[in-house]
Parts: structure tokens; sequence; C-alpha cells
């Protein structure tokens, strides 16, 4: 058998230097749990889990505070969790003596949600906080535990604000609610178990704007059989601001 | 235990070759006494550690996770981007956030306009010029947790990555800093962090969701508007969300698939 050729061992040596070179280095430059589970560290999964929690969940305080959670779990803020007022309490349900949640009381918390925005969603109870009982804190009429006030609101304004906002400029503004609207008087405490009316037939807004209506005459007049039939009235003119929209 | 052992000391250590097959023999028994009680002992602490350390064991195969969010529900309160700053220790100044609140609001020829002033964590100021808005709504963001995600493919060093119950992370003992993965994201949900020098994003809370609780803005969120669980596990809250609602994700056409799924979203939403 001939010998190997003197070049091929001198680069077998490099190879092998090579190889072994990059061994070393990879061991030296890899951390210790890249590529266990994929193309990152896996410590760095264990360490962000390790990370402290700061809010309890609302699972925590319920066993505590079985008063409250009972009344709240009957109340309009039934989906609001504790910590949404109180803030994050991890603290608190390690060591409840030491460290005592706040709550806060002054008229400037509430309206991050309530307060009129018409950005919200229609049917938010929303309140203008410059106009409402001004300058009471909420909690003195409205428990935050069980918001429902004391007393039933006497003006739908009071929560159909957007809609209230809406008329006050526009042609209808002397109508009230009534005119167009059947409301149970149970509306006022239970709003969605009684639902008030609303209007069906072309003839309703026809009692003021037909030809033949006994209305005051400066009351624009159109022609119900001409008019776009076919179509009810408040697909083109919303009620709350009846000017057609072109 | 003391009981046992104050025997043996009453034997006076080194008492000469006489009583040595005695004390051999009292150690014997001694031991047979005691190793009994010393298994038991084991066997209790065993049973006792078991069941704590079953929930511990978090096997990250056995989920898939995902976020719902529904526009229709957001009032804007920012009470989630409040949370996820107190949850994450995430900077207190209105420029970075893991999780934040925009308003919509759409004009009658189509443009609209979005803000999000510190993330609505102080809510929004009422914007006066009614006249003339089409549509206006409030949008909560973060990230979208791609199941083919941008951030990861430019990451030079391996730092940021998807676990394999499919949240999106970034390790910060080994990110560089380097912001290709700022760029890369086409949600803005990531910004560097002004101290470590990182890059942070959401993280679906997950030192949260691996014990069993919900992410903090979840958690807060007071109108319901965002639902967390499984992707594709009937019983979960996430999947009957995405059976009652019409869903669409953001910027479906760059092929992301995120796994935030929003319900009622506007077509002006990007």
């Amino acid at each position: 058998m001939r010998a190997l050729p003197q070049q091929v061992k001198r680069l077998a040596v490099v190879f092998a230097v090579l190889v072994v070179g990059l061994v070393v280095a990879r061991r030296l430059l890899v951390p210790a749990t890249f590529g266990q589970r994929g193309h990152y560290r896996a410590a760095a999964v264990d360490s962000i889990m390790a990370l402290p929690t700061h809010y309890a969940g609302h699972e925590a305080c319920e066993p505590c505070h079985i008063p409250i959670a009972d009344k709240k779990a009957k109340s309009y803020h039934r989906g609001v969790a504790c910590e949404v007022c109180h803030g994050p309490q991890a603290e608190h349900v390690s060591a409840p003596l030491e460290h005592k949640p706040p709550a806060p009381r002054t008229r400037t918390y509430c309206p991050l949600c309530h307060g009129y925005n018409p950005s919200r969603p229609t049917g938010f109870p929303q309140i203008d906080p410059v106009l409402h009982n001004p300058p009471r804190p909420c909690i003195s009429c409205h428990d935050p535990h069980d918001p429902t006030p004391p007393h039933p609101p006497e003006s739908c304004a009071a929560c159909h604000g957007q809609i209230a906002r809406t008329k006050a400029v526009s042609y209808h503004a002397q109508l009230s609610c009534t005119e167009c609207h059947q409301v149970e008087a149970r509306h006022r405490v239970s709003p969605r178990a009684a639902l008030p009316t609303k209007p069906t037939t072309r003839e309703f807004c026809g009692r003021c704007h037909a030809q033949d209506a006994s209305s005051p005459r400066d009351i624009p007049r159109i022609d119900l059989l001409t008019h776009n039939p076919g179509y009810m009235c408040w697909q083109c003119h919303y009620p709350h601001q009846p000017e057609a929209r072109s | 235990m003391t009981d046992e052992l104050s025997p043996t000391s009453a034997v006076p250590p080194g008492a000469g070759p006489g009583p040595r097959p005695d004390r051999r023999a009292f150690l014997v028994a001694c031991a047979a006494a005691v190793a009994p009680l010393m298994l038991d002992g084991v066997a209790v602490g065993e049973a006792q550690e078991q069941p704590q350390a079953a929930p511990a064991r978090y096997d990250p195969r056995t989920h898939y996770y995902g976020m719902g969010i529904d526009v229709d529900k957001c009032i804007g309160c920012g009470r989630c981007a409040d949370a996820c700053k107190a949850e994450n220790n995430v900077p207190r100044d209105p420029h970075h956030f893991r999780t934040w609140v925009e308003r919509y609001v759409i004009q009658a020829d189509g443009e609209a306009a979005v803000d999000s002033p510190n993330g609505g964590i102080d809510g929004f100021p009422e914007k006066t010029a009614d006249a003339g808005v089409l549509r206006t709504f409030f949008v909560p963001k973060l990230c979208n947790h791609c199941a083919n995600p941008p951030c990861v493919q430019v990451c030079p060093v391996g730092a940021t990555f998807e676990t394999e119950d499919g949240v999106v992370l970034v390790d910060e003992d080994y990110c560089i800093g380097c912001r290709y993965c700022i760029q890369a994201c086409p949600y803005g949900a990531r910004f560097l962090h002004p101290v470590k020098r990182v890059a942070q994003k959401c993280t679906f809370c997950y030192h949260r969701i691996t014990q069993g609780l919900l992410p903090a803005c979840v958690e807060v969120c007071p109108t319901g508007a965002r639902i967390f669980g499984e992707v594709n596990r009937r019983s979960s809250p996430l999947d009957r969300f995405r059976r009652f609602n019409e869903i669409q994700v953001l910027k479906p056409h760059l092929n992301t698939e995120p796994k935030v799924f929003y319900a009622n979203l506007d077509g002006q939403v990007r």
C-alpha cells in the first residue's frame, strides 16, 4: 500500500484543526440551553415564567371578601374584577394586613369608564362629569360594588346622554322621548328587562309629516305614497337627527 | 427521634473491648427500629411533594394560546394598558406600551384619524368637533403573537422566538438591542426598553398564563372585550368567541397569521 502524499496529510491536519476549533468555539459561544426546544435558549423561557405576578386575579379575593363578592355578583359591576379599581394586589393576598388595597374615591376615577365619550359603544352608561351632580363624589350616591343608584334616574338623558345630546341640536329637540317610545316605569329600574318600544311603520312618522297630517304647517311634509316607497323612514332619517343625509 | 437516640449517648464511648458485640447488636437493633421511620418519612415527604410538583410541571406542548378582542365592547377606559404596565414593570412614560388602546375617528369623507394619548391610560379627551364624524370607536392593540412572526425571522442572534405554546417571547439576557425586530413588526408592538436597551413586547403575561392565571389586561378588562384562551380547543372561551363572532385579524395580506382575533373590526383599522 502506498503512503498518502505529503500534501494530503498536511491538509488533513489543517482540516482537523479547523473542525476542532469549530467545535470548541461552538462550545464556548453557544449558550448552554440553546437549541433544546428550538432556535432559542430554553432557560430564557424558565426565567420569564419565574417573573413575579402583581395582579392576584379575582378568584383570590372572593374567599375572604364573601359579602362584597356576593353583592357585586348580582350587580351591573359583576364583570368588573376587583383589581380594576383597587389596583394590583398580589402583595395584599400574601400579606393581607401589611398591604391595604387603595380605593379610588374621587370624581376623576369613575369617568374613565363612565364619562361621556362619543367613541364608546352605544348603550354603555355614560354621564357628563361636568353636569352630573357636581361636586359630589360618585360614591355618595353609587356603591361601586352595586352601582345602581338609590333612586331611579329622572330623565332619559341620565343614561342616554349620547342620544340626548344629538337630539338637542336637531329639529326634533322639542319632542319628548315618549312621543315616539312607549316606556314602562320598570325600564328605569331594570332597563334591559323592559325595553322601550320603537316605531314600526311609515305611518307613524306620517302622523306629523304626511300631506294630510294635522300638525303645524311649518313641519316638512312628504307624500307617503311617492316618497321612496318600500323604505322605512329611519333608513334615511336618523330620528334623533332627522336631517336627511345625502 | 430523640427517644431512640438517647440510649446510644448513654453508652460511654471507648468503654473497652468487652461491650463491643453488644454495642454492634444495639446499633443494628437501633437502625432496624429507626429505618422504617426514616423510610416512612421519606415516603410521606414524597407524597406531600408530588401534588405540589404536579401543577408546577407546565407542559408547553399541550397548549396553544391566542386572544380575542371584541371591538364593540371596548369602552376605551385604558385599564388594560395601565394593568399591563403595572404587571410587567413597563416604563411609565407615554411612549412605551406592550398593549394600548387606539381611538379611530372616521370622517364622512372616509379619512380616519387615529390617536392614543398615553395609550388611553388617562382616558381620551372628548373630541368637540362632532360634526361630520361617520363612525368612531376604540381598538385595543397588542402583539399579535403571529404564527409566522417576521420579528423572529429577522433576529440575528435568536433572542426572540416562538415558544411551543404559541407565544412570541424575547430573551432579555441574549438580546443585543439591534432593533431589527422593532422595524420588522408590522403592528408596532415592540419597543426598545429605555434602560435595559433590549427589545420588549407583550408576552401574553407568560409568567401568569403558565400558572393558570389570565393575562393582566384580560383580568382587568371591565367589559369583557378581551378573551384569552386556547386556539382550537373547543372548551376554551376563545374558541367559543371565534365560533360566535365574525373574526378578522390585522393586516391579513402580510401572511403573518396573527393569533389575536378581532370581532366587529372596522375595515379602516390597520
